[in-house]
């Protein structure tokens, strides 16, 4: 059973056990418009939460993404690489960024759910 | 609070209703509220605008009427001749040229259109210079020329293979019009000044309308299905793949012609040994750049990888070396090449064709090319 939580920078985070998939959520790929290139985090890094960890470029201008919580990055989504248009046509979907293993499971405290990450797009 | 009132701050072209209606997303741009994009985006803006036709506002551009006092066009051709290293005088009646005010250091202080309507000259120089620019002119050629600013006319330009069959439903003059071919045209009823030029590499349109008939012609001109409205991302996008310099980014008051590539700009007269050489802010400098050559030059830069470079990416001559060589000035991803494109300035050393440097981006050093500009093959009707 997994859960989707979000930040207020506008990342999703599906928690399965000790390991969230994230990416950036559909209200971030409106603001940034045609996504042309996607840089991920190497595999087996370690996220400190906040770092910046993935950057997203658009036609215009690029954007941070930043580790949404702590941990070793364990997979990350070549798919972008080949379709980075990807992030606008499925963001919460096949445009998943990367997998982390969840170091300290109280940083999960801090971020939303989805009617409260709703109310903070509104 | 603070924001707020800065986008009080902010002035309208006379298409800004016009903007908003069709969803455009208003951003500040040279103290302009102005559209980044429509809801298609930047993407699908540049595209259309390369396969069919598109519109843009370019109204917070500044048009400045120089009318001669003796009533001769020559005359303010030659005052004009003492601000700017163009022949102005060669200019033929219903012609246009790309001109640069100079500084005394050789140094650009904007880059204008310069169009001769027979009894008068025609200016077209940018929004965020244009205020200095007629501080300029009024400066140096008040004895000589009326300046006359034109702030209550609007500015659309209608780009793209299209854009000639959209514009000859309204004026039938158009489709004999050549490149750079400028004059004052009848269009939709309405008294234009028409120019066969553009920013975007494509064939193309300037239009100069009275500010309160710009809605409707931006409306009439939109009704073709072919025509599409485009904001300023795809205009950066579009100018960036024809090569085109953006003055403030690719240019400034620190480049000279030379440096910035644009010695096709200068014709022969003006330059050393020429019928009217010199005498123009920084000739002595310029025309040294000429005859000796300058340290560095504009380039333009393709990348390997996917990865775009942006403007500010400090440029090295190898992949270890501490020392940059140059930087790049304009930078981005280039839709219709489906891959990254940029300019910057390297030492002329470095300057020739597939010359491979590297660019610092996020800490790591990305290999990329010196390679020919335009990026995009241009298709003006010459």
């Amino acid at each position: 059973m997994t859960t989707t939580l979000y930040t207020s920078d506008h990342e999703w985070l599906a928690i399965d056990g000790d390991v969230a998939t994230v990416g950036i959520t559909d209200y971030a790929q409106q603001q940034l418009g045609d996504v042309v290139f996607v840089e991920l985090p190497k595999v087996g890094r370690t996220l400190k939460k906040t770092e910046a960890a993935a950057v997203v470029e658009s036609v215009k201008a690029a954007s941070d993404v930043y580790a949404p919580i702590s941990g070793e990055v364990l997979e990350t989504n070549e798919a972008l690489a080949a379709e980075p248009a990807l992030v606008n046509s499925d963001a919460q979907g096949a445009a998943w960024f990367f997998k982390i293993k969840i170091a300290d499971k109280s940083e999960l405290g801090g971020l939303m759910d989805e009617a409260a990450y709703k109310a903070h797009t509104a | 609070m603070l924001a707020r009132d800065n986008q009080d701050s902010l002035r309208r072209t006379p298409l800004y209703d016009l903007h908003v209606s069709l969803g455009g997303k208003m951003v500040p741009f040279a103290g302009y509220d102005m559209p980044v994009q429509y809801p298609a985006g930047v993407l699908k803006e540049h595209l259309h605008t390369r396969s069919k036709a598109g519109l843009f506002d370019v109204s917070h551009m500044g048009q400045i009427a120089l009318r001669p006092k003796s009533g001769k066009v020559e005359d303010a051709a030659r005052a004009l001749e003492r601000l700017v290293p163009q022949d102005i005088v060669a200019i033929a009646p219903g012609r246009q040229r790309y001109a640069q005010f100079t500084n005394a250091d050789g140094g650009i202080l904007d880059d204008l259109m310069v169009a001769n309507f027979g009894d008068h000259l025609f200016l077209v120089v940018n929004a965020a210079c244009k205020a200095e620019d007629e501080a300029h002119l009024r400066a140096n050629l008040a004895g000589d020329c009326i300046i006359d600013s034109l702030a209550d006319r609007a500015l659309i330009a209608l780009q793209g293979p299209k854009a000639e069959a959209a514009l000859a439903k309204l004026c039938a003059e158009a489709p004999s019009m050549k490149f750079m071919d400028a004059g004052p045209h009848r269009v939709a009823g309405l008294d234009c000044f028409v120019s066969r030029s553009g920013y975007t590499g494509e064939d193309g349109f300037e239009i100069s309308v009275p500010a309160a008939d710009a809605e409707r012609l931006a409306k009439t001109l939109l009704e073709d299905p072919d025509v599409l409205p485009i904001g300023l991302g795809a205009r950066d996008s579009l100018r960036l793949e024809a090569g085109l310099c953006l003055y403030g980014h690719d240019i400034d008051t620190t480049t000279t012609p030379v440096e910035a590539a644009l010695e096709w700009s200068v014709q022969k007269s003006r330059r050393s040994g020429g019928a009217r050489t010199g005498g123009f802010p920084g000739a002595e400098k310029i025309l040294a750049h000429f005859d000796q050559g300058a340290a560095r030059r504009r380039v333009g830069l393709r990348t390997e990888g996917r990865a775009p470079v942006r403007e500010g990416a400090l440029l090295f001559a190898d992949a270890t070396s501490s020392q940059p060589v140059g930087k790049v000035t304009s930078g981005g991803f280039g839709p219709s090449l489906n891959a990254p494109v940029a300019m910057g300035y390297v030492p002329t050393a470095l300057s020739a064709l597939d010359t491979k440097l590297f660019a610092e981006v996020r800490g790591q050093r990305l290999p990329l090319m010196v390679a020919a500009m335009p990026f995009v093959k241009n298709t003006y009707k010459r």
